[in-house]
């Protein structure tokens, strides 16, 4: 296959008229790609899988030693991590689901001739290309207990979103769902306006209700897109650190990228911060492969 | 089944026009094909019956009952189209029992697996029941949505030009299927095509539509034999029917540009005498045998196997004429013919009608 592509060079083409082989060209496209992802990702990946099996601490001098599975052990055994993971699920399954019945919702709205379609769909998606940090500075202020705007307008009082520990999470997968609502709603909108329009029409004809003709018909279609999706908000919110650390500092609402970063850089546990992040790793992997293989069945079927 | 009735139908889209003043009567258990060219409003016409459109003006009534205000599911049609519109990822045996299953209708499990058994072997689709729609080729398709219509019982049949994405072979079968289908049904059907092979050979009754009129019903003999203008002459018959500009000296036709000759029957309108004519003669009747009155020279030679068709030049008139297969012809030779006085047509030259049916 890539012999084939290599060898349509054109020889009167500049590439060749400067003595340049395929094979030149090709190097010095992947390689300055690959020596990046290397030193920047694999280098890191595979030393951490190292520091995970020892004591090192990146604050101290001290030779890092050997202790095996030591690490892990602990981290499994330890309650407080598993209630960070216990938080963080929670989150995902607020955040994303909120997200996709908000934004395959708005993309159901929008799927029809209205007037200034585009206008109001670029509209929308403005939400994602904020900063997280910066989405996460303002709606602290659009909660905030004596000024903020949210309370002002529910005639809430002086409600507190983020300082309650049961709202706080609730209250910082809200700033999510609002943030990445349109990212669902770009892609189902997609997903939406690829179903041929006779389809529903024959469903008409052939009296099919709304619902049958959504659950029948839209679902099925839309949902291979869907599923794109929902794998990339859930990778997402399972790694979100930015947001659930700029809005809130209560305990209900560290969730394990959080969890991470204390025991990384504020406890300097550099081998077991190693560990965690790697079993973070494979959680995520876990997770996107059962979607994954769900997405094959969807698009079989 | 049911009898269907559109009353002074107009359709606008926007500026466009796509319907004006149409009046159409379908009978009961008719099979009734639409024939007009790409944009003349058949689908629109389908598509207004069908409850997907509503008319700008005018009223549909099935069985006597104006079904204006009526969604497309309440009329309690099925409608077949061109681009098949099976739903994917659905086999041929869900996609059979799609319009069973709502609610609405409620038909029993083992009635729903009885009327799709039936369809299917109507159709001989049997073998498909299990397959996925995107496993099958273009005819099992087109096979699969008219079970899809059929399993319905629905009092009318709509089809939007369900063979023309089909090949030759294909399309030919399932012709005669369809015409068998109709009549096992004893159903009303409304055919829309631009084929008028189609239209010849399925139809009770041809509608033939020019740019969102209504030009001519009838029977496809009449249709044939006696069309009502110049569009329908030209729309009917492969090949069309000779139209030649003319006039009528003495109760004979004399053609212009070529300045010749032919008689006339008798019973032609004396009023016509003198006034520019267009005269239509199919090429059937008209004879190339030796010792005709009129000279022509062959500009050109189809051979269809049963006959051959000729390209006739007399003087600046063109004229095609089909000739028995055996007869020895050959390009650039000259040949006498005639025509057959009884079956030449007379239009008017400025409003292209037929002077039978104008008076």
């Amino acid at each position: 296959m890539t012999t084939a592509v290599m060898a349509t060079l054109d020889p009167k083409s500049r590439a060749a008229a400067r003595g340049m082989s395929d094979l030149a060209i090709r190097n010095l496209f992947i390689i300055p790609t690959i020596a990046f992802l290397i030193i920047f990702n694999v280098f890191p990946l595979i030393y951490s899988l190292g520091y995970s099996f020892t004591d090192f601490r990146a604050s101290m001098n001290a030779p890092a030693r050997f202790v095996g599975l030591a690490n892990y052990r602990e981290l499994l055994n330890d309650p407080f991590i598993w209630s960070n993971f216990v938080i963080t699920a929670k989150y995902v399954i607020i955040s994303v689901v909120g997200q996709v019945l908000v934004g395959f919702g708005v993309a159901m709205l929008l799927n029809r001739t209205i007037p200034f379609k585009g206008l109001i769909t670029t509209l929308l998606l403005l939400p994602m290309m904020l900063s997280m940090a910066v989405v996460g500075l303002f709606w602290k202020l659009l909660y905030s207990p004596n000024f903020g705007i949210i309370n002002h307008a529910l005639g809430l009082g002086t409600f507190e979103w983020l300082s309650d520990p049961d709202m706080a999470l609730y209250a910082v997968a809200i700033v999510d769902i609002w943030m990445w609502s349109p990212f669902v709603m770009l892609l189902s909108l997609a997903g939406l306006s690829a179903v041929p329009k006779h389809l529903y029409e024959a469903a008409a004809i052939d009296r099919a209700g709304p619902l049958y003709t959504f659950f029948r018909i839209t679902l099925p279609l839309v949902a291979p897109i869907l599923m794109i999706a929902i794998i990339f908000r859930t990778m997402e919110a399972f790694k979100t650190f930015d947001l659930a650390f700029v809005l809130s500092s209560q305990p209900t609402t560290e969730v394990i990228s959080i969890r991470l970063y204390k025991m990384a850089f504020q406890q300097w546990q550099t081998g077991m911060s190693c560990a965690l992040a790697y079993i973070m790793l494979i959680m995520v992997l876990a997770i996107t492969n059962i979607y994954v293989k769900y997405l094959n069945k969807v698009k079989e079927r | 089944m049911a009898h269907i009735q559109l009353r002074n139908i107009t359709k606008k889209f926007g500026e466009h026009t796509a319907l004006r003043g149409l009046d159409l009567e379908i009978a009961d258990g008719e099979f009734f094909v639409l024939l007009g060219q790409t944009g003349a409003g058949k689908t629109t016409t389908l598509r207004l019956i069908a409850g997907l459109e509503k008319p700008t003006e005018g009223q549909i009534f099935i069985d006597g009952v104006d079904v204006g205000d009526w969604g497309a599911a309440e009329r309690d049609v099925a409608l077949v189209l061109q681009q098949y519109s099976l739903y994917p990822r659905y086999t041929v045996r869900e996609n059979l029992e799609f319009p069973l299953k709502p609610k609405l209708r409620r038909v029993e499990p083992a009635e729903i697996k009885e009327r799709v058994a039936r369809a299917a072997r109507t159709l001989r689709i049997e073998h498909l029941l299990d397959r996925k729609t995107d496993r099958l080729s273009g005819g099992e398709m087109q096979r699969v949505s008219i079970g899809r219509a059929i399993v319905r019982k629905p009092r009318v049949f709509l089809m939007d030009e369900p063979l023309s994405a089909l090949d030759a072979k294909l399309r030919e079968a399932l012709r005669t299927e369809l015409k068998n289908l109709q009549m096992t049904l004893g159903a009303t059907f409304l055919f829309v095509t631009h084929d008028q092979i189609e239209a010849m050979s399925m139809g009770d009754k041809i509608g033939v539509l020019d740019r969102g009129r209504l030009v001519q019903t009838g029977t496809p003999q009449e249709i044939y034999n006696n069309p009502r203008n110049t569009f329908v002459a030209r729309s009917v018959g492969s090949p069309p029917m000779n139209l030649v500009e003319g006039r009528l000296v003495g109760g004979r036709a004399v053609v212009a540009p070529g300045n010749f000759e032919l008689p006339l029957n008798g019973q032609v309108a004396s009023a016509a005498e003198g006034r520019p004519l267009i005269f239509g003669i199919r090429p059937e009747d008209i004879f190339v045998e030796p010792g005709a009155p009129i000279a022509a020279m062959i500009h050109d030679v189809e051979n269809h196997g049963v006959e051959k068709i000729l390209t006739l030049v007399a003087g600046e008139a063109t004229l095609r004429a089909t000739v028995p297969a055996r007869m020895n012809v050959a390009v650039d030779e000259t040949v006498s013919f005639a025509w057959n006085p009884e079956k030449v047509l007379l239009f008017d030259s400025a409003s292209g009608l037929s002077l039978r049916h104008a008076g």
